[in-house]
């Protein structure tokens, strides 16, 4: 087994959160982890991405190849489509719908979505919507998670697991909107059948 | 279970658990997470591990030093240019040697991920002819740090640690070892070393060049360094650091043809590289950074053509390398992948909604065309974006505190309105020295204090200047009826605009002190500014 997730977004979107759990989850599962991030200057309202990669035997780089990236995971859907050159050839797309706009030439949010659309393997979720449903836009990177979780070789149970040994310095509350925003996203993967065929 | 750790984390935690009793840093992306990991430790705390923050790089290692010259272990870390900072004190402890162990940790950015330029610190490693480590993986980084200052204290020289972004800023799962315990003071029993007179000095510059002998011998027996030849007599890889994880991860790790020379410690074990060159046509050296290496094989060997690395083209001069390049090197990957889609638009970082800095840039800006817009001199900090775009306040980014003195340099030529900006910490870092040689000269310059109370671009650490920058630029003599407070917020900037254009009108050194604290700052750690302050009055 050997998974290559890109987790992309804006600085301060709150990727590493996302990171943290899957790290926390392979690990409980024994397996090998290696996630690489970005500090720094970039961190300031500028694209940031995490390559995550988790396998059953050693890992070598930090960074994934061209090519090579079974899901890229996007908080943003213009940052889903910067990494579409590390893509594999029959990789999946996951992103929020919510566009994060803080340049001036900010392309049409329907080009976005139209560029997106010609990759067979596609989710559009409509993460923050679904997240403010349930009380708080913050757990919209959580619902993006549990929708992508269906294409993540790691089980449901290690999984949230995960979020609540992340959250457990925080209020019972902050840990069931988490646990809930997951189930929220799974949910919309369960109405995707070439998703759901995939797993 | 193993721990989950940063490659920057696991380094601290195998510094602790390696008996160390001071780390000494300034902040530098990307090296922070070290010296914050041990801030944070309870375990640290516990075993009272000195931890608080230096206010620049030279004085962080002057005090490890003085830590080792008692006898206990030490490390000092910083960014890759932090290290031309230390560099007096680097050379020059090489030559009196150390006491307790001694490492410095050194954390390289090729490609310039939060940098001015790429400079590879291992030539500063052999500048100093002292022992370097260059961990490839996390697990080594830990584990390298045990063997750092048992090396440090056998040779009796500090070691030098590299790391680079992506090892720093990288996790993985780590095997914790055993830890021990720290060592107890021990003074030199001759100091006589440490006193660098000419006639000592003299004697420890032999025996250092003596020892060299010695170190490459340890490289040769290192576990870090590690030979295997395969059955392919054509391409050897020597590769140093993370490089071998790239090469590794194109040609797999089970049965390769290839022969292979790991090489994370150096100087370079001679008689391995020489093994591997003997055994194969050619040998392509990957390393991360400069070509030092393939320089010294040049030295080594007489064919040139037989090595090939960034010099010969064969791997990129510039830029951190990645799996792919190093794919690409070796013949085995040449798939083009699908381009970025034409739709996405570049997005660079840029100062966070509501930052005081932008209210300042905002002021300057409003003078620009009456000065000039070349005469705004800047320094390393969030602030340094106000060189780009739409603010564009901002002409020169050099190096720490230079926004002073090229000012200086630039009005002693002619140049009227001559205006610098540094931030808080920037300045009692490297800013301080050159403002006196402004006001020593009364150098017709206005000094832009932007102070946030915070080392905001690296994570919003504490800053040594909170609550000292009035005395500090009095001290200094800066004139009273020249030194201004300004607080940079929309509903002041008519004030604000007429305070500097009253400064830029005084031929000499006036100081305006830009106050407000950095938006990123948690509430406590406003509630712990305002108690420094206090504890100071």
């Amino acid at each position: 087994m050997n998974t290559n997730i890109i987790l992309s977004g804006v600085g301060g979107q709150g990727i590493l959160t996302i990171a943290a759990v899957l790290d926390t989850a392979a690990l409980n599962q024994d397996l090998f982890i290696k996630q690489s991030e970005v500090h720094g200057m970039s961190q300031r309202g500028g694209a940031v991405q995490s390559h995550v990669r988790i396998s059953d035997k050693e890992i070598f780089s930090d960074l994934i190849p061209e090519g090579k990236a079974d899901l890229i995971l996007s908080v943003e859907p213009m940052e889903l489509l910067r990494y579409i050159p590390f893509l594999k050839k029959d990789g999946w797309l996951v992103t929020d719908s919510e566009p994060f706009i803080n340049t001036s030439n900010y392309p049409e949010k329907d080009d976005l979505f139209e560029e997106i659309k010609k990759h067979p393997n596609h989710v559009i979720v409509d993460a923050t919507q679904i997240a403010k449903s349930i009380g708080n836009s913050k757990v919209a990177n959580m619902v993006l998670l549990g929708t992508a979780s269906a294409i993540i070789p790691l089980s449901e149970d290690s999984l949230l697991e995960a979020i609540k040994t992340l959250f457990q310095h925080k209020s019972e509350k902050i840990i069931k909107l988490n646990l809930e925003a997951f189930a929220e996203g799974k949910k919309v993967a369960e109405g995707i059948t070439n998703l759901a065929a995939n797993q | 279970m193993k721990s989950l750790l940063l490659g920057n984390e696991a380094l601290a935690q195998g510094s602790i658990d390696a008996g160390l009793s001071g780390v000494y840093a300034y902040p530098g992306t990307p090296s922070t997470e070290i010296t914050e990991y041990i801030q944070k430790s309870k375990l640290a705390k516990e075993l009272n591990i000195h931890t608080t923050w230096s206010v620049n790089e030279k004085t962080a290692m002057e005090a490890a030093l003085g830590m080792s010259y008692v006898g206990k272990r030490s490390m000092v870390v910083m960014k890759h240019v932090g290290l031309n900072v230390a560099s007096d004190v680097f050379m020059n402890m090489a030559v009196s040697g150390v006491n307790g162990g001694l490492v410095v940790v050194v954390a390289d950015d090729p490609s310039m991920h939060s940098s001015q330029n790429e400079q590879d610190s291992r030539f500063y490693g052999k500048f100093a002819m002292i022992p370097i480590l260059e961990p490839s993986n996390q697990q080594e980084a830990y584990d390298s740090m045990l063997y750092a200052f048992d090396l440090s204290e056998e040779v009796k020289l500090p070691v030098l640690l590299r790391m680079v972004t992506r090892l720093s800023h990288s996790r993985a799962g780590i095997v914790l070892r055993k830890r021990r315990g720290p060592n107890d003071i021990n003074l030199p029993t001759d100091t006589s070393r440490f006193a660098l007179l000419p006639m000592n000095a003299r004697k420890q510059f032999d025996l250092l060049v003596n020892k060299q002998d010695a170190l490459i011998e340890y490289s040769e027996k290192s576990n870090l360094n590690s030979l295997k030849k395969g059955k392919n007599r054509g391409v050897g890889i020597l590769a140093c650091g993370i490089a071998h994880n790239y090469v590794m991860e194109n040609i797999g790790d089970e049965e390769t043809d290839y022969s292979i020379l790991k090489i994370s410690q150096y100087p370079l074990p001679k008689e391995k590289v020489k093994a591997l060159y003997d055994h194969c046509d050619e040998i392509l050296v990957v390393e991360d950074g400069y070509p030092i290496v393939e320089e010294l094989l040049h030295n080594y060997f007489d064919e040139d053509d037989k090595i090939k690395g960034k010099l010969s083209g064969d791997l990129p001069r510039t830029g951190e390398l990645n799996p792919n390049i190093v794919g690409r090197s070796l013949g085995l990957f040449q798939n083009k992948m699908a381009p970025i889609p034409s739709v996405v638009t570049p997005r660079p970082p840029q100062l966070c909604e509501g930052c005081g800095h932008t209210d300042l840039f905002n002021a300057i800006n409003e003078l620009i065309p009456v000065i000039g817009d070349k005469n705004v001199f800047g320094d390393i900090g969030c602030y340094a974006l106000g060189a780009l775009p739409p603010l564009g306040t901002i002409n020169t980014l050099i190096d720490m505190g230079a926004s002073i003195t090229m000012a200086k340099g630039a009005a002693d030529a002619g140049l009227e309105n001559a205006i610098a900006v540094i931030g808080d910490s920037t300045f009692t870092h490297s800013g301080m020295t050159g403002l006196l040689d402004a006001v020593y000269e009364n150098t017709p310059i206005t000094v832009i204090i932007s102070d946030n109370s915070a080392v905001a671009m690296t994570g919003a650490q504490e800053s040594t200047a909170v609550g000292r920058l009035h005395k500090i630029c009095l001290g200094i003599g800066v004139h009273p009826d020249h030194l201004k407070t300004i607080v940079p917020l929309k509903k002041n900037h008519e004030e604000n605009v007429e305070i500097l254009r009253n400064e830029l009108k005084y031929k000499g050194v006036s100081v305006i002190i830009s106050e407000r604290p950095c938006v990123r700052l948690s509430r406590d750690q406003k509630e712990q500014i305002k108690a420094r302050i206090a504890a100071l009055n």
